[in-house]
């Protein structure tokens, strides 16, 4: 389960490489993002309703402790049993114990990208517990020994052929097979044996909320109904910022999730979980990591306002074009760009770099993070902190040198240009140059604009 | 109205023509305009690079240059949101205020501020516009495809003031190019993968023309099109508006 690159440009050229899947992969996204487009033009007041969706999620970062706080007791008030986790480490620990108060051994999850971030699968499979993940992706990813390579779409990198190869490997369905409806009827086949034989259900949380202490689970396969409501014991796990303070904000949230998402009207299921049914448990694992410290800077606060929809991931023109397995992270694209330094800078220095600041995240974006400007300020950070490479900030020293004095200036333009036409094409345009591998350069001019601008000037004197 | 030229640094190195074509447009417009000896770059390179911090000098520089002008204009999207997002001068941060809010890409000078609605421009030829991001987006000279707004496009509102041009509509309007600044080297396989895509799109569209507000995204994009040798040419839209070629 872990990234074969540690390097989104190496990973990158990897994915680039194999043009016929890099095609297929950002056009499938990009379908995805013209669905969303569409859906949203039919929304009246679509950016009033990202500024009532942001507006709620700054008040609520701003006043986390009483939310919290509020929910926490709301929730223990219907019979929940709340457990808070510093990091993965302890949210790891408390799964693990409650499965085993049970005695549970057979696990079935639906999607929740905290758990991802967590590790919680290798742990438990450690301690011999059997996880499956019930999301068709994420199930697939799952049976491949791989992440998640989108947060929405966690499979979106794998063509049905390579389901079908995979399916006849692990699931007996014939050989070469690759019908969608086919497989998909596999796939429920299987996962029905195992949402009846699970001993507990773990499901993440898309809305936690204070007012009531209830909490929503969007999901398109029903997986974590069936999951919760089969099994003895259902544990949610919810990062810190995932709460919100009224039942009626969810108006505003669920109008925007599956729209920016993946441009429907709304999830198929939105299920609301309140308290235990009689004979079961119901416990809400409270986690941090990380996410205090995120809140404490103040220029990447408010990314804890994204409500992982992934419409930044299908709108990103690097993301469609490299993959999310070459974020090496558990969320990729733009926000885990922005997210992911603020828990190991040195690991994930590269992915504030991994894009061209073009701005499309920021405008698609349903909740208004300013990501294209947290990617330039991360940028600054990792530089401060010592994270650029040492060869990088010599050469920008003396860009730096250069294009604070215009003589300098002038006269590095000058032999600039001189050795661009003395040299002949080939060294310039050649194979070293990661410029002129495929493109070449402009056509040398013989004079620059400003030496063109004097000789009219003193021509104009002159006359 | 005092007016400076802010040329940068790579168009005034590799493509002089190009602030030629903007200092004559905005000539035959009526407005004097000066062209500040000193200019070099407004720091970008640096920024974007993550070394804000070595542009300090570069910055101070700017501000000496530009600083008691009414208007400072530019043909760079990219130059000019870089200046009005990032620039600052401890030693003279009013100046560098000042200087941010009166700084304007080409295009957005023309329609809102000189508010033209005639060019007596011709143009043969069909043209395919490249929306460079920090214009479409940044400076939104244009209403980005994300966002639910009525539609507008100040280059193209210009274009189409320009007798015989004829603008070839693209799949995807405002995708990015793939330049990037230090991007376009560091992540050359995705820069170049992006580019590509640019180019199909135009093709299928049948463009014979490719133009945008920033010769950055172009300089990448006309590299591409003179490896591969496609039946594009490449201008920056000041050549288009000035109706010189």
């Amino acid at each position: 389960m872990s990234f074969t690159h540690h390097s989104h440009p190496d990973a990158a050229k990897d994915f680039v490489q194999n043009t016929e899947r890099m095609k297929w992969h950002d056009e499938a996204l990009w379908f995805v993002r013209a669905k969303r487009d569409r859906i949203a033009h039919t929304v009246p007041d679509w950016e009033e309703l990202r500024n009532q969706a942001s507006a709620i999620k700054q008040h609520t970062l701003s006043n986390l402790d009483v939310y919290l706080q509020q929910f926490e007791e709301q929730a223990i008030a219907h019979g929940v049993q709340v457990h808070w986790a510093a990091d993965a480490r302890e949210h790891n620990e408390i799964v693990l114990k409650l499965l085993n108060q049970v005695g549970a051994k057979k696990i079935v999850k639906s999607k929740s990208m905290l758990t991802e971030e967590c590790h919680l699968n290798p742990w438990l499979e450690q301690h011999g517990i059997e996880v499956v993940d019930t999301d068709l992706g994420e199930r697939i990813v799952q049976l491949r020994k791989e992440p998640p390579s989108h947060i929405v779409l966690p499979a979106i990198h794998i063509k049905k052929e390579e389901v079908g190869e995979l399916f006849h490997e692990f699931l007996g369905t014939e050989e070469g097979a690759s019908d969608p409806q086919y497989l998909t009827n596999a796939a429920r086949e299987h996962l029905r044996q195992k949402f009846l034989a699970a001993d507990a259900a773990i499901t993440g949380v898309n809305f936690a909320i204070a007012e009531t202490g209830g909490f929503v689970v969007c999901t398109n396969e029903g997986n974590a109904d069936l999951g919760a409501h089969l099994a003895k014991m259902h544990i949610a796990c919810m990062g810190i910022e995932k709460v919100i303070p009224k039942t009626a904000d969810l108006g505003v949230f669920l109008r925007l999730l599956a729209r920016s998402a993946t441009g429907q009207a709304i999830t198929t299921y939105s299920s609301h979980f309140l308290k235990p049914a009689q004979g079961t448990e119901m416990h809400i694992v409270i986690v941090d990591n990380g996410r205090t410290t995120q809140l404490g800077r103040e220029a990447f606060r408010n990314s804890l306002k994204c409500i992982r929809c992934g419409a930044c991931m299908n709108t990103c023109p690097v993301y469609r074009r490299s993959g999310g397995h070459s974020y090496h992270n558990a969320v990729a694209g733009p926000i885990g760009a922005i997210l992911a330094p603020n828990i190991d800078m040195k690991e994930y220095a590269d992915l504030p770099f991994a894009s061209t600041l073009c701005g499309s995240c920021s405008d698609v974006c349903p909740v208004k993070i300013d990501i294209h400007n947290q990617l330039y300020q991360w940028r600054q950070e990792l530089t401060r902190e010592g994270y650029a490479p040492a060869g990088k900030k010599m050469a920008m020293k003396m860009m730096g040198n250069v294009l604070a004095s215009p003589k300098k200036y002038s006269f590095s333009g000058k032999l600039a240009r001189k050795l661009l036409k003395w040299f002949p094409k080939l060294s310039v345009n050649g194979r070293l140059n990661p410029w002129g591998r495929q493109r070449d350069l402009p056509d040398v001019p013989e004079q620059s604009f400003r030496e063109w601008y004097q000789q009219q000037s003193s021509q104009k004197q002159s006359r | 109205m005092r007016v400076a030229l802010f040329v940068p640094c790579y168009v005034d190195q590799f493509y002089p023509k190009v602030a030629i074509a903007t200092l004559h447009l905005l000539t035959r417009l009526g407005v004097e305009v000066e062209f500040p000896a000193g200019q070099t770059c407004c720091g970008q390179p640096m920024a974007n690079g993550g070394f804000e911090d070595y542009t300090k000098r570069c910055n101070r520089n700017f501000v000496q240059q530009f600083q008691g002008y009414d208007y400072i204009v530019s043909p760079s999207g990219s130059c000019v949101l870089h200046v009005k997002d990032h620039l600052h001068d401890d030693t003279n941060e009013t100046a560098a205020t000042t200087i941010r809010q009166r700084v304007y890409e080409l295009c957005e000078f023309l329609t809102d501020v000189l508010k033209v609605d005639n060019l007596d421009a011709r143009f043969k030829g069909k043209v395919a516009l490249h929306q460079g991001c920090h214009g479409q987006r940044g400076l939104q000279l244009g209403s980005p495809s994300e966002r639910m707004l009525p539609f507008f496009s100040k280059p193209l509102q210009l274009l189409q003031m320009v007798q015989g041009v004829e603008i070839v509509p693209l799949n995807r309007g405002d995708e990015c190019c793939g330049f990037g600044g230090t991007f376009c080297v560091t992540e050359e396989a995705v820069s170049v993968a992006m580019g590509n895509s640019k180019l199909n799109d135009y093709r299928q569209n049948g463009a014979e023309v490719l133009t945008g507000t920033d010769m950055s995204c172009l300089m990448h994009q006309e590299g591409l099109i003179k490896r591969q040798q496609l039946p594009i040419r490449v201008m920056h839209i000041a050549e288009i508006l000035a109706g010189t070629t």
